[in-house]
């Protein structure tokens, strides 16, 4: 049908975007509105003595400083993370305390230790300016060598040398005989660096307290508001749920950083009670490079062992991550379950042992961004390949179909179960796509020019649709990730999708309303999409992880089975027919076999008048489901890129890029391949741009677009993007696998494999900016 | 505080704000015309651009008293009235936004872009577009259907 499945439809969000109609949280203005500003530790860590802010109350239009002490001493609650890692000796994550406004001590650049609330923006930060803070500074561990080092110092006191948890997966004995028995072992000493997501729409609250109804609401830049009011409520103590209201409206990207509940949200709605004003505070962008949560920072070990037929006899990996100077909501979960499960790749590996250790830094936090743990476990993957094909004088590519998986299920040593995929085939069709065959005559030619071509393969596998309740329960997780809908089907027959994934870029407004509009066969434009309000929308756990098609959508596919259950009904009972042998088709309700038939909005204003239904029916017409995956989904693909390496300056151009993806059923291929270019564009920025840096004083050195080098136009090229829908998740009733996060995983190694290829050396870190192309070269000379 | 007349989106407008006020402030704040966005502090991201006498100019950097008499077009003025610019219809049919946050800024930009080429009887190549959206980051679609978008528009402009 026009607008079903599998349709490119436009996107019907689009217009208020494109006129400026949009409604951001910080386009929000309330008629008592206040403005927040907050005074943040200049130091990386420091013991806080005392906060001066008679000066800064005494300014005209300041309306109140509130600290630390008072904020806990109205009992708002620490911080936590809410996914528990237990230790391979069996004892519990060493979690330190987390204030959203600091009370002792500052442990990372940007915490916060005051809030000015003052009636416009300008003065609060003038007068955040005026606040006296007394720090004793102390010495700083700002990355995880100084923070695992002898006598380093230590920042929470329950965590005896900065070490959070050292935590395992696999089985290391059987891994070590696999490596000893290996014809060949490739080691890899790699760093994955230190990212900041850089949604373009900065963080931003308007918290406002009603006192005559004890009531909150907040409007925030979430991508899970029941998330958020779940936290606010049961850890933070902020209010009990039905006394908040979050709303997410227009959300401007997330890729992972506005997941978590941040500190100015919770101090904005503690504020807006204690002042009796509708506070908003928005980020600007030095003050999100400082504080919202990064991602990645791992250095990592590894060893891959092959037989004398590249058959891989075991993987063992060593990993230390960064964690950051406090546990952010899903931090624990990304270097462990986010990871080491992935190990396996898309091979067939008997022997995984991966070992991971975490280390508090003082540095802003670090949480998932888009893709992680996956994009750190297919880097390592992909590199090792490469690099073990290389060493073993194979074809890439070969080496990766002698250890391809042919069969499924296929259950690896590091706990996922793989349900479908078709490895060799999209390999091939993203060979034919990249003409593997013409590289060498590109090569030549390029060389006649003095440019070295390259070429890199990555064949990745993703674990999405999160996930499972049950299993992650078991894994330690704090919350379900299962997913609820509401479809409501109105008198007239237009319908209501609310669903709990949110949309903040990802078009669910039409994807969502395009899976309806195939099953009862209605336009697109009957159907609404309500999303990101918890007065609205029953409950939801929100969008990341590709969750909101696997199991966004797989909700809403189950409370439609229900509503077509009694549309049958009814119109079995007004046409005298039989349940059976009712179907809907083309927005009609029909006996099949004869003419008799409704009109679908005929059912729905039955069901609501209700004067002729079966006698046991209630009125109305609108179903609520929760769907809960039985397994994650498994995504996959295979990039090619295609560089040349100026050898003089070090300059890389991406000449090509090719993906072959396999997403599973496409709902709609405009919008998936958007997705593939955004997150391949992330991981080329990864490979080649971006990187954090913090000098040993903990200082962030790059904080602004001047120094943190985004992926901008002219970085990257058109893309070539072909998909293969032959194997769908047989773990969801439409067979979507998500697609949100291929991109970012799959592209790093990609372009790194290109370079090296081109320069004729593995031994490049990510960024490879000019200079350190230019640096790799001549080190190889 | 200094008093300011321009004309905005075809309506003059006035007010008195502080000197140092930016036109982006000045736009979202005083006119609540919101869909000017600010996604950065350095001049870099291009979330601001609006069109002052005809041309692209990031409202984030510019003084609003410096704009006195100034012909201001922001993006809820690029319509007319009902229907939709080119360059507004092409983002749409070629899937040029995701988040919708650079949009406006992207949009106002490549307007310009174009109708500079265009005056100039210049070809606006892939390479062009490319190298023209510098000032513009967007964090969603990764530039190609952007690309798209604008060579979409500029046949039809
Ligand atoms: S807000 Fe103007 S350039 Fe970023
Ligand atoms: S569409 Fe989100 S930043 Fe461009």
């Amino acid at each position: 049908m026009k607008d079903g499945i599998g349709a490119p439809v436009k996107r019907k969000e689009d217009k208020r975007f494109t006129t400026g109609k949009g409604k951001y949280t910080d386009d929000i203005r309330n008629d008592n509105q206040a403005y927040a500003a907050f005074v943040r530790s200049p130091y990386a860590h420091a013991r806080v003595k005392g906060i001066d802010t008679s000066a800064a109350l005494a300014m005209e239009g300041v309306i109140d400083v509130l600290n630390g002490q008072q904020l806990t001493g109205d009992g708002i609650g620490n911080i936590i993370c809410g996914w528990a890692i237990t230790s391979k000796d069996g004892s519990p994550m060493n979690m330190g305390a987390w204030s959203a406004l600091a009370t002792e001590k500052v442990r990372y650049v940007g915490d916060a230790v005051a809030v000015v609330i003052a009636e416009s923006q300008a003065l609060a930060r003038i007068a955040a300016e005026a606040v006296e803070v007394d720090y004793e500074e102390l010495p700083v561990a700002a990355n995880i060598t100084a923070a695992m080092a002898d006598g380093a110092p230590q920042i929470h006191d329950n965590a005896p040398g900065n070490q959070i948890y050292d935590w395992e997966l696999g089985d290391e004995a059987a891994t070590d005989a696999g490596l000893a028995e290996a014809a060949h072992v490739t080691t890899l000493n790699i760093t994955n660096n230190r990212l900041s997501p850089n949604p373009m729409e900065p963080r931003s609250a308007v918290a406002t307290y009603d006192d005559a109804e004890d009531h909150y609401t907040l409007y925030t830049t979430s991508q899970n508001p029941h998330v958020a009011r779940l936290v606010l409520s049961a850890f933070y103590n902020v209010a009990p749920e039905h006394k908040l209201r979050v709303i997410a409206p227009d959300v401007g990207g997330g890729f992972g950083a506005k997941i978590y509940i941040y500190p100015e949200e919770i101090t904005c709605l503690w504020a807006s009670m204690k002042t009796n004003r509708s506070i908003k505070w928005t980020s600007d962008r030095s003050e999100a490079f400082l504080t919202d949560a990064h991602g990645r920072d791992h250095i990592t070990t590894a060893k891959m062992g092959f037989d004398k037929d590249g058959k891989i006899t075991g993987f063992k990996i060593d990993t230390l991550a960064n964690i950051g100077a406090y546990m952010s909501l899903f931090s624990s979960s990304v270097p462990t379950y986010l990871y080491a499960p992935l190990m396996s790749g898309q091979y067939n590996i008997q022997n995984i042992h991966c070992n991971v250790r975490t280390y508090y830094t003082n540095t802003v936090p670090v949480d998932a961004y888009r893709g992680a743990g996956r994009p750190e476990a297919t880097y390592l993957v992909e590199r090792m390949m490469e690099t073990a094909a290389r060493e073993m004088g194979m074809d890439p590519a070969e080496l990766r179909r002698r250890n391809f998986v042919q069969e499924f299920p296929h259950q690896t040593p590091v706990l996922m179960q793989y349900d479908s995929g078709d490895f060799p085939k999209i390999l091939q069709m993203a060979q034919d796509a990249a003409d593997i065959a013409g590289f060498e005559a590109r090569k030549a030619e390029a060389a006649k020019r003095g440019k070295l071509r390259g070429l890199g393969y990555s064949t990745f596998i993703e674990a999405c649709g999160l996930a499972p309740s049950k299993a992650a329960g078991s894994l330690g997780a704090g919350v379900g990730l299962w997913e609820s809908a509401e479809v409501r089907v109105n008198p007239v027959g237009s319908i209501e999708i609310l669903t709990g994934s949110h949309s903040h870029g990802q078009g669910h407004e039409t994807t969502f309303a395009q899976i309806v509009a195939d099953r009862f066969g209605l336009p697109v434009e009957n159907v609404s999409i309500v999303h990101g309000d918890t007065d609205k929308v029953q409950f939801g756990m929100g969008t990341y992880g590709s969750r909101s098609g696997p199991v966004g959508m797989s909700a809403v596919v189950k409370a439609m089975d229900k509503v077509e259950a009694k549309v049958k009904k009814i119109a079995a009972h007004t046409l005298e027919a039989s349940e059976d042998d009712i179907v809907i088709e083309g927005g009609e309700v029909k006996v099949s076999g004869t003419d008799k038939s409704m009109a679908w909005h005929e059912v729905g204003l039955a069901a609501y008048v209700a004067h002729n239904l079966p006698d046991d029916m209630e009125p109305g017409l609108k179903e609520t489901a929760f769907f809960d995956p039985v397994n994650f989904s498994f995504p996959s693909g295979a990039f090619i890129c295609e560089v040349e390496v100026d050898p003089d300056t070090g300059q890389t151009e991406i000449v090509n890029f090719t993906s072959a993806d396999d997403f599973g059923t496409i709902i709609n291929p405009m919008i998936v391949e958007g997705q593939v270019h955004g997150g391949v564009t992330q991981g080329i920025g990864q490979a080649m741009l971006e990187q954090v840096v913090y000098d040993e004083d903990g200082q962030l050195l790059n904080g602004s677009y001047m120094d943190y080098a985004m992926p901008r136009a002219a970085d990257v090229p058109s893309y070539s993007i072909s998909h293969h829908e032959d194997s769908p998740s047989p773990n969801n009733p439409l067979g979507v696998k998500g697609c949100g996060e291929a991109g970012a995983i799959g592209a790093p190694p990609a372009v790194i494999n290109a370079i090296t290829d081109a320069i004729g050396t593995n031994d490049l870190a990510m960024p490879a900016t000019p200079q350190a192309v230019w640096n790799a070269i001549q080190a190889a000379k | 505080m200094t008093n300011i007349k321009m004309t905005v989106n075809g309506k003059s407008v006035s007010g008195e704000v502080p000197d140092e006020t930016l036109l982006s402030e000045f736009l979202r704040e005083n006119l609540r015309l919101t869909g000017t966005h600010v996604g950065c502090d350095t001049s870099q991201c291009g979330a601001c651009v609006v069109h002052v006498n005809g041309k692209a100019l990031k409202a984030c950097t510019t003084l609003a008293a410096s704009l006195e008499g100034a012909e201001v077009t922001t993006i809820e003025g690029l319509a007319n009235g009902g229907e939709l610019h080119p360059m507004q219809q092409a983002f749409n049919d070629n899937h040029g936004l995701q988040c919708g946050f650079c949009t406006p800024g992207m949009i106002m930009t490549s307007v310009d872009m174009v109708n500079r080429y265009k005056a100039e009887g210049k070809e606006l190549t892939e390479e062009a577009i490319r190298d023209e959206l510098e000032g513009n980051i967007c964090r969603c679609t990764g530039y190609h259907n952007i690309v798209k978008s604008v060579e979409d528009a500029a046949a039809k402009m």
